[in-house]
């Protein structure tokens, strides 16, 4: 390559234009009346710092667990599925919950950033990045749990229609748990792709400011030479919309395909129409709680109150108040069609969800569920971060427990009263359970650290949202 | 930062602003005046840019559309030749062809064909990948806006240029061989 030829013919100094006026329509989406430059340096800057006593508390904290996590799983896999509290009544429980649970939570972070983007929701950008993210590190937990209750998950690949030596066996495109397979392997790669694409115009701005030599490098390479250039932006805009007009349905399809697991079979509590959207619902439900909790913590420990608002989590809480809603009216008419059915085994189940042994469970649900996220109809609360921070973990334990109530109250009473069974998960059970959060933070605290956490180019974008 | 060919017989002019209100009605007045525009680099996607620069749509919708009905047969074929020609399994009774219980995975298959050639093609298509060479301009990926103007030839009126860019309030102007 010649050398650089650059000739300045023309130079002029002009001096900033004056502040535009606020409209009186709308509020800005930023705070603080940033420039350009200054959502480079406030985002860029995380990056350059050494992190805090805070940031290492929580990081060795959830490394610890996500530890004791690994050695529980390392039981399980060495002895065997009878390790955990299962029976031959109760065949799925913690397992399949935490799987349930932990692909809901991603759903958030693809409903704000392919539906909210489709509707136009501005709002999405100071939080898509880190919710992106967080899809991407809840269905790395999600699936570890179906690939361990397999027993034998050394064979994991089984599931996978390629041509083998076993005859010319295939698998069975006819089962709910094959769909499974091809949803979530589908979802994590459309995610990561979708999370990447729109990290790469913000990796090429650290590379562009960052001093380090090193952190250059790997910026550089990571950033694939983006250079900003109107007909990449064209192109990327279009994919972009692609992806995201792709991913909408997507995300819809994977929940609805979960629940299939359980609405094609012919188990009184599981065999159900409502599934496909009550579940979808209670994802996004449960997703935005999640996003809930982590910007709380994220504005506070990395000072981003200017990017992350109190609006921000005002319209959060709007979203969750509506799915939470959507949420108490499946529950309602599950109970209804139990008794309007006018089938004994229907109605046994939902009698024995609100009475039986599992009724602590069904009502710990229904209060963190139903009752609790109602409580967003008051401004006061859905503006008072405290409250939001304290009822967006309520939720998220009443989310884990409707895929328990679900699963557990459905199986441990079956068609036959010879083979009722109740169960009690084991200490590894407990530990592969929280070794999934350990998992899943300690992933979140690293990329709070290595990746621009908010999207610097969208919110580059709307910055003269408010003005005219 | 510019990359220069030197062989290149035909000159650029880099114009540098502040804001991308700027940018844009520089861009539709240059073009309107005959001047050729290279490319605008910015910081974020500027809506109205493709329009201002004269770029026309892009086809990567299409490519989309394609590789998702591609997805789409390969999901069914596959399906279908595996459950009802290759090895017909019975399962509970159900068809070998049973063509609803296709669709999940039908589906998904064409999401992720769709999904993964379209963004194939745009890395292709703008040679992004791992160890490209492309250099940017200064702060462009920052805060400032550039618009790369064309000198095809002799009638080039450096003048009228200026004229045009300092009305819409350029900050700097450099000249340059060819920007990659």
């Amino acid at each position: 390559m010649a050398v650089a030829f650059e000739k300045i013919v023309h130079e002029e100094s002009k001096s900033d234009t004056s502040p535009e006026a606020l409209s009186p329509l709308r509020k800005p989406l930023i705070e603080g009346d940033k420039s350009y430059g200054e959502v480079t340096e406030d985002i860029c800057s995380l990056l350059d710092r050494k992190p805090g006593v805070g940031w290492w508390t929580a990081f060795l904290s959830a490394f610890v667990v996500m530890c004791a996590g690994i050695i529980a799983t390392a039981h399980t896999v060495n002895t065997g599925i009878g390790t955990w509290g299962l029976n031959k009544t109760v065949g799925w429980a913690f397992d399949i919950t935490n799987f349930v649970f932990w692909i809901g939570i991603g759903h958030a972070g693809t409903f704000i950033s392919a539906i909210l983007f489709l509707f136009n929701q501005k709002w999405r950008t100071s939080v898509n990045r880190s919710a992106e993210a967080m899809t991407l590190f809840a269905v790395m937990c999600a699936g570890i749990f179906p690939v361990i209750h397999m027993g034998r998950p050394w064979l994991f690949y089984w599931i996978l229609p390629y041509p083998n030596q076993r005859g010319s066996l295939w698998v069975n495109f006819r089962s709910p748990l094959v769909w499974d397979f091809f949803a979530i392997s589908t979802y994590f790669t459309i995610s990561a792709v979708f999370w990447y694409l729109g990290l790469i115009p913000d990796l090429a701005t650290a590379r562009d400011r960052t001093v380090s030599k090193f952190r250059r490098a790997v910026y550089k390479v990571m950033s694939l030479g983006w250079n900003g250039s109107n007909h990449t932006w064209s192109r990327y805009e279009t994919v972009y919309m692609v992806l995201a007009a792709l991913a909408t349905p997507l995300v819809l399809s994977v929940h609805s395909i979960v629940s299939f697991d359980f609405a094609t079979s012919v188990i009184p509590g599981w065999h159900s129409t409502i599934f496909p959207p009550y579940f979808v619902a209670g994802a996004v439900f449960s997703g935005f709680a999640m996003v809930m909790t982590l910007m709380i913590a994220v504005r506070k420990l990395m000072r981003l109150e200017n990017y992350i608002t109190v609006q921000h989590l005002e319209n959060m809480c709007k979203v969750t108040l509506l799915t939470g809603s959507i949420v108490s009216i499946a529950y309602l008419t599950e109970i209804f069609i139990g008794f309007y059915s006018g089938n004994p085994n229907e109605s046994f189940v939902i009698i024995n969800r609100v009475m039986g042994p599992y009724a602590w469970a069904f009502w710990t649900m229904v209060t963190c569920n139903a009752i609790v996220p109602q409580l967003f109809w008051s401004k006061r609360i859905r503006t008072s971060i405290p409250a939001i921070f304290v009822l967006s973990i309520l939720v998220n334990v009443g989310m884990w427990f409707e895929r328990f109530v679900i699963i557990v109250t459905s199986l441990h009473r079956d068609f036959l009263p010879s083979s009722w069974a109740s169960y009690m998960p084991t200490l590894t059970e407990v530990t592969i359970m929280f070794g999934s959060f350990g998992m899943f933070f300690t992933f979140f605290l690293l990329f709070l650290r290595l990746f621009p956490v908010i999207s610097m180019n969208e919110i580059k974008g709307v910055l003269h949202y408010a003005r005219r | 930062m510019l990359a220069v060919k030197a062989s290149a017989n035909v000159r650029y002019l880099a114009i540098y602003f502040k804001r991308e209100d700027d940018l844009k009605a520089a861009a539709i007045e240059a073009r309107e005046s005959g001047f050729e525009i290279h490319d605008a680099f910015t910081p974020f996607a500027v809506h109205g840019l493709d329009k201002a620069v004269g770029l026309k749509r892009s086809k990567l919708t299409w490519i989309a559309f394609i590789a998702g009905a591609v997805g789409l047969t390969f999901g069914l074929g596959l399906q279908v030749w595996t459950s009802a020609y290759d090895w017909p399994l019975n399962v509970g009774g159900k068809p070998f062809n049973s063509f609803p219980l296709f669709i999940p995975v039908t589906f998904e298959l064409m999401v992720l064909f769709s999904g993964l050639i379209a963004i194939g093609v745009l890395l292709i298509n703008n040679r992004l990948w791992l160890f490209s060479k492309k250099q940017t301009f200064d702060r462009v990926t920052d805060d400032r806006f550039v618009l790369v103007l064309k000198q095809a030839d002799a009638a080039f009126d450096a003048r009228r240029a200026f004229k045009i860019v300092n009305k819409h309030g350029a900050i700097r102007v450099i000249e340059g061989d060819q920007f990659v």
